[in-house]
């Protein structure tokens, strides 16, 4: 494996000349042209681990040991940096803005998990038994999830204009009811935005449950009809614990995708009213790309630290899952 | 995966299917539900198409009325023209098809190589790809910032260029995963075949596996140019300059400074792409969804 076997098998003449020649050679017990050959696959699949190397080495591998280094030094780009101990920790955990962020985000992923999480349930379970067209139910489900984000929240934001001629508002009208201020009303605005973000989302899981509902295994229903079981005793002992997996898999994946909701309080209320809305990943961007004074990236960098932790034991889970189910 | 073989049913038997009460509850349900989607997920969608093509002031006025003063399809053409939305398009597109294209070799010739090359520290390899997964997105944004600010070896910073988004968008541990997966899974017969018929690694890569591997290569290029698309917070950072946004990026900002007939019609234009590879590649985007939904990082 040094240098110079590589020289003398490049010099050997063609690849494609040597391997031709390979088969009945090898059956000769030659040492040496085997350490070679290997050297030489050995280039080869470096050339095909180089883009794989280089983009995961520069763009994420180094960058996740620069973050845990980060959070324990002062950083601005202009001096070097200093080592800080814990103090980005306290200074994060004296920022009263905090623990706000930390209620906010939990009151937004509980809010998505009682309007996001039963809707696409009941929702597969019916199209499951479609016969015909189900392709258009899908469709239709799914198209949300399309949209681009951004095109989807300046849209809702127009839907959800405070006064009595925004969109929403107008339909209200109708049944005699609102102008709802959607957005500025503190006890409105979150609920508003877990609805948009309800929409954007609930197609994917829709055809995730309706994907499983598809491998439920049919003998199982014949099984428990011969039992004399009906629809809702099938729906509950045959139907929801065969999806039991998935069910826990979606229920993992949004727990790890809300805590990081940015979107949504970004470009509705940019946090606002009253902070009523800043949640944990605009807290970090605030502390690194607002700041006044500066980035302050040491303690964007602690914040996003202590948010992985407790979100990569989330993976884990969802990935032990993921693995037990699809082997 | 049994059920198709043995009999085409679900939840309700063929029997409760004959039945009249039950028959007429799964079409009533049917139809509600049937409902319910067109106006939830249609609806926004055709609204916005209908306020695209009003003007302005019907828009606030009457926001639920069909054009009651006319139509006014100036509003694309102001949109794509003086508001520059064509450049902002074009943007998004070099972004999308540079990531798509970082994306694919990056996953083709590293998942090739520890599937079918198998490399002696290919394991620990894949471990370390496979741990990138369990690092939530949030982890990075700081640090690679700075990355881009003053990556190693280039020297100078990579800010405001598009490889900004295209490199990092190469790092998807996903992708690499689900090619290597795939990978191997083909026959290894016909790799040995191919290498006593004389291809080496880079004519086995290159006229073997990748003309074996359409289906897996399809999903990840639609995953690579959907998630392009709607990226949002990261190319807002490393894209300062206007001239260079993404639509994501620079419609936020428009709306400050464009008439709202106008910004209707811009936002309209941005959605027209995504839905159309939507219908088109229907059954492949709904059967990469279906795939576990585990692009979520």
């Amino acid at each position: 494996m040094t240098t110079t076997d590589i020289r003398t098998s490049g010099a050997s003449g063609g690849g494609v000349a040597g391997h031709q020649a390979g088969p009945p050679r090898a059956a000769r017990p030659g040492r040496p042209r085997a350490r070679l050959a290997r050297a030489r696959s050995g280039l080869h699949t470096l050339v095909f681990l180089a883009p794989m190397l280089i983009v995961f080495g520069v763009f994420s591998w180094l960058p996740i040991g620069r973050a845990v280094v980060m959070s324990f030094q002062r950083t601005n780009l202009v001096t070097d940096p200093v080592f800080v101990g814990f103090a980005n920790f306290q200074q994060v955990f004296a920022d009263p803005q905090l623990w706000t962020a930390i209620q906010n985000t939990g009151y937004f992923a509980l809010l998505a998990l009682l309007f996001g999480y039963p809707v696409p349930l009941v929702a597969a379970v019916l199209m499951s038994e479609v016969r015909k067209a189900r392709g258009l139910f899908s469709a239709l489900a799914y198209l949300p999830v399309v949209v681009p984000p951004v095109v989807a929240v300046l849209l809702w934001k127009l839907f959800y204009d405070a006064g009595e001629d925004g969109v929403f508002n107008t339909i209200l009208g109708w049944f005699g009811l609102g102008p709802v201020a959607w957005l500025q009303d503190a006890d409105v605005v979150m609920p508003s935005l877990v609805l948009e973000a309800t929409w954007a989302a609930a197609g994917g899981t829709v055809i995730i449950y309706l994907a499983a509902l598809v491998g439920v295994d049919p003998s199982l229903y014949e099984a428990a009809e011969i039992d004399g079981a009906g629809v809702w005793r099938k729906l509950w002992h045959i139907t929801l614990p065969q999806l039991r997996g998935v069910l826990l898999i979606t229920f993992i994946l949004q727990i790890i995708g809300t805590a990081q909701v940015f979107l949504e309080p970004f470009l509705f209320t940019d946090g606002g009213p009253a902070n009523r809305t800043l949640t944990l990943l605009l807290l970090i961007y605030r502390y690194a790309f607002t700041n006044s004074l500066g980035g302050d990236y040491g303690a964007a960098a602690a914040l996003s630290l202590m948010l992985a932790v407790v979100l990569a034991a989330f993976s884990m889970l969802y990935f032990r899952l993921t693995r037990k189910w699809s082997s | 995966m049994a059920a198709q073989t043995t009999t085409d049913r679900g939840l309700l038997a063929p029997t409760d299917r004959k039945r009249a009460s039950v028959r007429w509850s799964t079409r009533l349900l049917h139809g509600l539900l049937l409902a319910i989607l067109a106006v939830a997920g249609l609806g926004p969608m055709l609204w916005l198409a209908k306020a695209a093509v009003t003007p302005t002031q019907d828009t606030l006025r009457h926001p639920m009325a069909l054009w009651p003063n006319g139509i006014d399809l100036a509003n694309l053409a102001e949109a794509w023209t003086r508001v520059e939305i064509d450049k902002y398009f074009f943007n998004t597109i070099a972004l999308a098809a540079g990531s798509w294209a970082v994306q694919l070799l990056v996953a083709a010739t590293g998942g090739y190589a520890l599937a079918v090359l198998r490399p002696r520290l290919g394991r620990y390899l894949s471990g370390a790809v496979l741990a990138t997964l369990f690092v939530p997105s949030v982890v990075l944004l700081v640090p690679l910032y700075l990355t881009i600010l003053d990556p190693p070896v280039v020297g100078t910073s990579m800010l405001n260029t598009f490889w900004a988004v295209w490199l990092p968008a190469g790092a998807n541990a996903f992708n690499v995963l689900l090619m290597q997966r795939f990978f191997a899974n083909l026959p290894r017969e016909v790799f040995e075949a191919a290498r006593v018929d004389g291809a080496g690694p880079y004519r086995l890569f290159w006229s073997i596996v990748l003309p074996m591997s359409r289906p897996v290569i399809g999903v990840v290029s639609v995953f690579a140019v959907i998630a392009s698309w709607k990226d949002f917070l990261w190319p807002m950072l490393v894209l300062p300059d206007p001239a260079l946004q993404p639509l994501s990026v620079r419609l936020p900002a428009l709306q400050q400074f464009v008439e709202l007939d106008v910004f209707l019609a811009a936002l309209a234009i941005s959605s027209l792409i995504p839905i159309a590879l939507f219908l088109v590649f229907q059954r492949l985007f709904l059967s990469s969804a279906g795939l576990g939904g585990a692009v979520k990082g």
